[in-house]
Parts: C-alpha cells; sequence; structure tokens
C-alpha cells in the first residue's frame, strides 16, 4: 500500500481487488496514517482498483468516522466504473466526498 | 426448462476463495457474451453471497460453499449454497446497513445482490444452511 503524506494531507493509494479478504490490510493502513499522522485530509485515490465489492463500503464508512474522530475528513477519489456501481448503490456520497481529480478519467 | 449449460463448483470457506468464484463465474459467464458492465454486476454479486458464507454462515469453523451456476441463452442462474448456522430472519438480514458481522462489514451485502441482479431469493433455516439464487439477463449479446 502506497502511500504519502503532504502537510496536513495523506493520500493513499488504494490498488487491486478490495474484498473481505483484502479488507485486512488496507483497514489497517489506514488506521495506521491517521493515527501516526493525524491528517486534517485523507485522500483515498482508488484508480487502481479493479474490483471491489461491499468491503469498500465497508472501508469508507469506517475511515470517515476514525477521520471525524480526529477533527478531519476523507475523500475518496478517482473511482473506476465498477467500483462507483457499488458506492451509487449504497448512496455512498451521503456519507462521503467523491472526487474526481482527473479531466480524462472516466465520468462517473 | 429451456437447455441449459451447468457449472457446480465447492469450495472451501476462506476469504482466498472469494476471489476464486468470482473469477470462476466469471469465465463461466462469458459464453454469454456479457459487457464489462454486466461482468462486473455478476463477479460483485458473487463476492457479496460467498463472503455471506464466510463471515455468517462459518463464523467459526471452515465449511463447505456450493456455487452452481445455470446459463441460459440470455440470462444466468447462480446459486450459492451453505450448510452452517443460517439465517434466523431473513427480512432483517436484507435490510440495508444491517449487519451482524461487526465494523469491518457494511451491511450493505444484500442491497448490493439485489442492485445488481434481476431476481434475489434467500432460503434458509437455523442450523442447516441457506441458499441465495440470483439471476441477471445478460442482454449485450442479442
Amino acid at each position: 500500500m502506497r502511500y504519502r503524506i503532504d502537510d496536513s494531507t495523506a493520500v493513499l493509494e488504494v490498488a487491486g481487488e478490495l474484498d473481505h479478504h483484502t479488507l485486512r490490510d488496507i483497514s489497517l493502513s489506514v488506521t495506521h496514517i491517521i493515527e501516526t499522522y493525524l491528517p486534517k485530509t485523507l485522500i483515498l485515490d482508488m484508480s487502481g482498483v479493479r474490483f471491489m465489492d461491499s468491503s469498500g463500503l465497508a472501508l469508507v464508512i469506517g475511515g470517515s468516522r476514525k477521520m471525524a474522530e480526529v477533527a478531519g475528513r476523507l475523500i475518496v477519489r478517482n473511482v473506476p466504473p465498477q467500483p462507483m456501481k457499488v458506492f451509487t448503490a449504497a448512496g455512498i456520497s451521503r456519507y462521503v466526498t467523491l472526487e474526481n481529480s482527473r479531466e480524462s478519467s472516466v465520468n462517473v | 426448462m429451456k437447455k441449459h449449460d451447468k457449472l457446480k463448483l465447492e469450495v472451501e470457506s476462506k476469504s482466498i476463495n472469494e476471489g476464486f468464484a468470482r473469477a470462476a463465474v466469471a469465465a463461466f459467464a462469458a459464453r454469454l457474451d456479457p459487457s464489462m458492465d454486466e461482468l462486473g454486476d455478476l463477479k460483485t454479486a458473487v463476492s457479496e453471497a460467498v463472503t455471506n458464507c464466510i463471515v455468517h454462515a462459518y463464523p467459526d469453523s471452515i465449511g463447505m460453499i456450493q456455487i452452481l451456476c445455470r446459463a441460459f441463452e440470455d440470462a444466468i442462474e447462480i446459486r450459492v449454497r451453505d450448510h452452517g448456522r443460517g439465517i434466523p430472519d431473513i427480512a432483517k438480514a436484507r435490510e440495508p446497513l444491517y449487519t451482524t458481522g461487526g465494523e469491518d462489514r457494511s451491511g450493505m451485502g444484500f442491497t448490493v445482490m439485489e442492485s445488481f441482479m434481476d431476481e434475489l431469493r434467500v432460503r434458509s433455516r437455523p442450523g442447516a444452511g441457506t441458499t441465495v439464487t440470483m439471476t441477471k439477463r445478460i442482454r449485450s449479446r442479442k
């Protein structure tokens, strides 16, 4: 899991298949980043996610809650079409900010 | 019954098999020439159903999960069956955000299956197991 910290913003690149099997490692990275760096903003960059099921919802909802506990916020960025469908089915935009940082990426 | 192709697969309830099960079903479904979008929906639904077996049917043990697929001319039926704990209240389990799986689970598994498949039936008996049967029409071919 690659991440970078920049002032008060942390960016975690989530890649590969995000399911119940892989959730634990990603979740631990999120917790580690929040507890170690106390960022004001944590960005989950999902451009490398090839597959995601509802485990991804638990990840972003849990991450969002953890960020709120340290008075920060979670942003989910560059979501490919398949994970976006899962987010949409769950109405995730009520809980988490979704962003698209690149004009060239797929229109979600 | 119309003519159809079948796949029968049995895996242990280990989380490593979530990826294997959805990849196997996707490979089987390829004969219907689904779109990327339809394939993504099938994989997601299978992933949810198999994860439910691992997390809820066999919480403290390893059991077997059966995945039975039938490919019709323009639709695929996927049946995921376990012989685990069973669901005491199916209506409750299907409610969005309801989960007994703790903070690692979103409670959206059934909601995702329902929205990605055209039909979803759940049969369960506490102590005997659960069968989830899902059907999706594949439109891209004709």
